[in-house]
């Protein structure tokens, strides 16, 4: 009895191990293993993707900036191949042979993994090619086409701020996984800040197959499709016609030209030279060896990215900061021999003497500002050297300098500002003095600004104080913008002090001949343009031209900052350019037509200097 | 005829579970082969009508079993029962009609009727008959001849119908066997025997042989005085033997990379068997004579098959017997139902995607989904926590069954009640075995679950005739 109560547990242990056994697989089928869940939604239903027509961009008064055209993807089921005549299919799209065939032999080889799905074959195809494969079509079962649109560019301007489109690759989709294989994502510019509202939905019809792979019908009727929602349009910030103006001016040079309405913050015009044609957009993959290859960098947005020193336009912060402290009056006057000769010190170009601080703006006097300086790093109010650089930069970061502005500009960057560490390293812990800093006062040294801290500085000066985050689109019901961008942002100069430095800008673009003024050449009668000029000595060859202004001087519309690298004095090309846009925007038109040939004629590519690659 | 107060003392769980597993065939029936145009479980035009009818009968049968029929008749009739089945096996070969490829139907009007799915009950009913006479030794020549006799004549009838699948079910018998005093050696050898020969002819000899050799490495550990030792060792000799193809890439071997990978493979088994030789030699071991002699046995089995296989047949013939036996690795083929039935079940997740929402079983991806296939819909439908719920519930149904067979005091009931556990454990290991793909696929059905007059019918009178028989011991 015994015995035989033991083999039937023997019996059922062997049950119990079937048992588990199956479990374990099922475990490993159902819960485990993922391929057979993805498998499953290949298999039973098939995803006819529709893709959303991506958003549009309008610049500020309706003009279209980015449109949409269509164009056919021929799409490869590549279960559903048969045998097909290759070299048929391959003249339609002019295809090598031997390459078609590869592709072929890779799908093959993948088809497990492959399932039911789809993949792109040929992309971008025009228009007659498509239609020459359509009338062919039934010869090559397992391709159809797909249409998708892709950008078009009517107006011809804002290559590097529009940005561009391009298919998502591998490391992108590893990140944002609701992106699939050959969908096309915004690079750069307004394309990637405002992606998710441009991108729209995609939608899907849903149609089920059976084993055979046949479709058998729509899904319940088209009940869970889901229709395509096309992206918003965007209406940009950007004045088309000031911008295409601004790259005619900027044609041949090396620099940017950044205009900003101050009332609001709003970019008007934006360049970068050189930049990229918009003619190259739509097709960025064709073109981007040449683009990349292209020892100017045509794909750096200067305006956003490259640190400059300020030169003698810093002038005007430092004045702000002297009066903020007290430390100075307008009508504080110093003598200027020339130079400034304490330490190391500073030449100075040649002027009446002495200069108050209206006419140290208007005159650019070096020698003022290395006083003011030492005066506001060697205040006596501070108990160090340290504290007064400390209060200094404090003031100075207030202007957004050394710091993201936090635009829509994906590329902005920070520039440089120097702290009390950096010349810790430079010339030992507390071992530095005002002297040793020196340059600051002129805007030259450790600090480093990007055109568009320069340009923001003018929209600060022309609000008397405050500014508003420099930004590309404007708002709408629609693309309500970052509510960041509606607010102002201070400074910590009281705003009672601004217009005792904006005389000095009046003053330097509008004296008389014979005064010493250094901005004359940007004057035009009636628009009361205020500006500074700047001179930025830089280690890679002749100076750079600076200049900001706003204009006009009372209820200002626009403040426009140009950075010329290598083209010499700030009256030289900086000036001009900067008048001549502000000129165009605010009377429509240009009076000083032999200004606007010499500029536009200006080629001043030869001195800058080319960085091997 | 039982008198009234009596059915309280009926095994009312194995009724339950009989129950739950008929209904719960019916809903995924219901769910298989759904179709909106006839939206009630109860439409006579489609499968969940019919087998609505098949089950109200089948429970009809099951009351007269249980309170109209003596149960005396089925031992003293079991030789006329035995002979009726064994004449329906050999009629339905010449007059019945032919169902995908196998002449295995009666058609009566409307009805349709498989003889095989009778005679397993009828082959059951004359083995306890035979095993519980006084007298009858089943180690015996003669004993196991008779009984050998008694088993394979309506599996030689069978296989003549071309239902192989059913015919594989009377292997079930040796497990009942094996508790009536068959040596647990003759179960083992034969399974041995079974799991190489799916192993050589499902993947390759060079698999079988590492198979082949972890198992005798497994028993003799066990065996043996050093059980760990043995475990340690397969965990390095097992990837050892998978990747031994891979000392043909060895630079001084270069020359020789157009053998046989199982040539690579006895390379690495040489050290191993060497050693073992000279144990065996050393300490004379009686027992490990005997595993030597499978294990070399088991070779030439592993191998003939394989020579057999590749070299006499002609490709025709290969392509009957893998369809004979099922195997068929062919994603298009025979593999396919196996490729889509995982994907089916692997699908469902953890709960499974509710009632009726199931893609894959629908829309004919998995073919045969209310017969043989029915585990994908529970699979799909239920997940992981539905199928484990069904296992289980077939694990209670067996062992019950066993528990309570091994309690009869009449030595016929016993050995039915055994009988009748081997049988569905048989259906339940290669059936749901089949779906997971664990098993080749066998067509044949899910008890109690799969859609189907015959098979249910006859499940039915099989598993109430024991509880009828229970019932006498429980008085």
């Amino acid at each position: 009895m015994a015995v035989e109560l033991k083999k039937k547990n023997i019996l059922i242990i062997g049950l119990l191990a079937v048992a588990l056994v199956y479990l374990v697989q099922l475990f490993n089928l159902q819960i485990l293993d993922q391929e057979y869940k993805i498998t499953a939604s290949n298999n039973a239903f098939r995803y006819d993707v529709q893709y959303p027509a991506r958003g549009l961009v309008l610049d500020r008064n309706g003009e279209m900036l980015v449109a949409n055209e269509t164009s056919y993807d021929i799409m490869i089921t590549p279960i559903e191949v048969k045998e097909f005549d290759t070299l048929d299919l391959c003249n339609i799209f002019g295809l090598e042979v031997e390459e078609v065939k590869a592709k072929l032999k890779e799908y093959r080889k993948n088809r497990r993994k492959i399932g039911y799905q789809s993949f792109p074959f040929v992309k971008q195809v025009p228009a007659q090619q498509y239609a020459h494969f359509h009338e062919k079509s039934w010869k090559f079962p397992g391709f159809t086409s797909i249409s998708r649109t892709i950008r078009s560019y009517p107006f011809n301007a804002g290559g590097n701020l529009l940005g561009y489109i391009t298919e998502t690759d591998t490391a992108f989709l590893r990140r944002n996984p609701d992106y699939k294989m050959g969908d096309y994502i915004g690079r750069t510019g307004i394309e990637q800040s405002y992606e998710h509202i441009l991108k729209g939905e995609k939608g899907y019809n849903i149609f089920l197959r059976d084993v055979h792979n046949q479709v058998k019908s729509s899904f319940s009727d088209g009940k869970y499709d889901k229709p395509a929602v096309p992206g918003k349009t965007i209406i940009s910030s950007i004045d088309a016609n000031l911008q295409q103006y601004g790259e005619l001016l900027m044609q041949n040079k090396v620099g940017s030209l950044v205009a900003i309405e101050p009332s609001t913050g709003e970019i008007l015009t934006l360049v970068s030279s050189p930049g990229i044609d918009v003619s190259k957009l739509a097709a960025i993959n064709k073109h981007y060896k040449e683009i990349s290859s292209d020892p100017y960098k045509p794909m750096f947005n200067r305006a956003t990215m490259s640190p400059y020193p300020p030169g003698s336009v810093f002038k005007l912060v430092n004045a702000l900061v002297a009066l903020e402290e007290g430390l100075i009056e307008p009508g504080t006057s110093n003598s200027c021999y020339g130079g400034y000769f304490v330490g190391r010190g500073m030449g100075c170009h040649a002027h009446p003497s002495p200069v108050d601080l209206t006419e140290s703006i208007m005159m650019s006097c070096n020698t003022y500002y290395a006083i003011v300086f030492r005066q506001i790093i060697d205040n006596p109010k501070y108990s160090s050297v340290r504290e007064g650089f400390e209060r200094w930069r404090e003031l100075v970061m207030s202007f957004g300098f050394g710091q993201k502005l936090g635009s829509d500009l994906p590329s902005e960057q920070a520039g440089s500002m120097p702290s009390s560490q950096t010349y810790d390293k430079i010339h030992g812990k507390d071992r530095w003095r005002s002297l040793s800093i020196l340059s600051l006062s002129i805007g030259q040294g450790e600090i480093g600004t990007t055109p568009l801290h320069l340009a923001n500085l003018a929209a600060t000066l022309a609000n008397r104080g405050y500014y508003y985050t420099p930004h590309l689109i404007k708002g709408s019901p629609d693309t309500l913008i970052n509510p960041q961008y509606t607010q102002r942002n201070y400074t910590l100069v009281d705003t009672s002090h601004f217009h005792k430095v904006i005389d000095g800008m009046f003053k330097a673009v509008n004296s008389p001949a014979g005064s010493g003024a250094t901005a004359r050449i940007a004057a035009v009668p009636g628009l009361d343009i205020c500006g500074k000029t700047g001179t930025s000595q830089n280690p890679h060859g002749k100076d750079h031209s600076v200049f900001i202004c706003f204009a006009p001087r009372d209820n200002p519309k626009i403040a426009v900052a140009a950075y010329i690298e290598n083209a010499g004095f700030g009256a030289t090309w900086a000036a001009p350019i900067a008048s001549l846009l502000i000129e165009k925007y605010l009377n429509g038109e240009i009076s000083r037509e032999y200004l606007q040939e010499y500029v536009t004629n200006g080629n001043l590519m030869q001195n800058v200097p080319i960085k091997k690659q | 005829m039982i008198a009234g107060q009596e059915y309280r003392k009926l095994d009312w769980s194995l009724v339950i579970a009989y129950l739950a597993l008929t209904v719960i065939g019916w809903v995924n029936i219901f769910s298989a082969v759904y179709d909106q145009e006839h939206a009630t479980i109860f439409d006579l035009s489609q499968r969940y009508g019919m087998q609505f009818i098949w089950m109200v009968t089948s429970y009809s049968i099951a009351f007269a079993i249980l309170f109209l029929v003596n149960p005396k008749i089925y031992s003293t009739l079991s030789g006329f029962i035995y002979g009726f089945s064994l004449l329906l096996l050999a009629g339905v070969i010449f007059l019945g009609i032919e169902v995908n490829g196998s002449n295995s139907w009666f058609q009566i009007g409307p009805v349709r009727f498989q003889p095989a799915e009778l005679s397993k009950i009828a082959t059951t009913v004359a083995l306890a008959s035979l095993l519980s006479k006084y007298g009858f030794n089943l180690k015996s020549p003669r004993g196991i001849i008779t009984t050998a006799l008694v088993i394979l004549t309506p599996v030689l009838l069978i296989i003549m119908q071309k239902e192989t699948g059913s015919a594989l079910v009377y292997s079930a018998f040796i497990f009942m066997l094996y508790r009536e005093g068959l040596s647990g050696w003759y179960l083992a050898v034969g399974m041995l025997a079974i799991v190489l020969f799916l192993v050589t002819m499902g993947i390759s000899s060079f698999a079988a042989v590492i198979v082949l050799t972890a198992i005798m490495t497994i028993v003799r550990g066990v065996t043996g005085k050093y059980p760990l030792r043995h475990f340690l060792f397969l965990l390095f000799f097992v990837p050892a033997m998978i990747y031994s193809p891979k000392l043909g890439e060895l630079p001084f071997l270069e020359g020789i990379d157009d053998i046989h990978p199982t040539w690579w493979l006895a390379v690495v088994l040489m050290p191993a068997l060497s050693y073992h030789f000279y144990k065996l030699f050393k300490a004379k071991m009686a027992r490990m004579w005997h595993l030597t002699l499978v294990f070399f046995a088991s070779l030439m089995l592993i191998f003939s098959v394989q020579f057999f296989f590749e070299n006499v047949l002609q490709p025709h013939q290969k392509a009957r017997i893998e369809n004979l036996l099922g195997i068929n690795v062919d994603l298009h083929g025979a593999g396919y139902n196996v490729h889509q039935s995982k994907i089916a079940i692997g699908s469902g997740g953890f709960m499974g995607k509710g009632f009726l929402k199931g893609t894959q079983t629908k829309f004919n991806f998995v073919p045969e989904q209310s017969t043989d296939f029915i585990f994908c819909t529970i699979g799909e439908e239920w997940g992981f926590a539905g199928s484990a719920m069904l296992i289980s519930l077939y694990l209670f149904l067996i062992i019950k069954i066993l528990n309570s067979a091994e309690k009869q005091k009449d030595n016929f009931n016993r050995i039915y009640g055994y009988s009748l556990a081997s049988v569905i454990f048989m259906h339940f290991l290669i059936n749901i075995g089949m779906t997971i793909g664990l098993m080749p696929v066998i067509g044949i059905p899910l008890p109690f679950v799969s859609y189907g007059g015959s098979s249910l019918w006859s499940f039915t009178i099989f598993l109430f005739i024991f509880i009828r028989l229970d019932l006498d011991r429980r008085k």
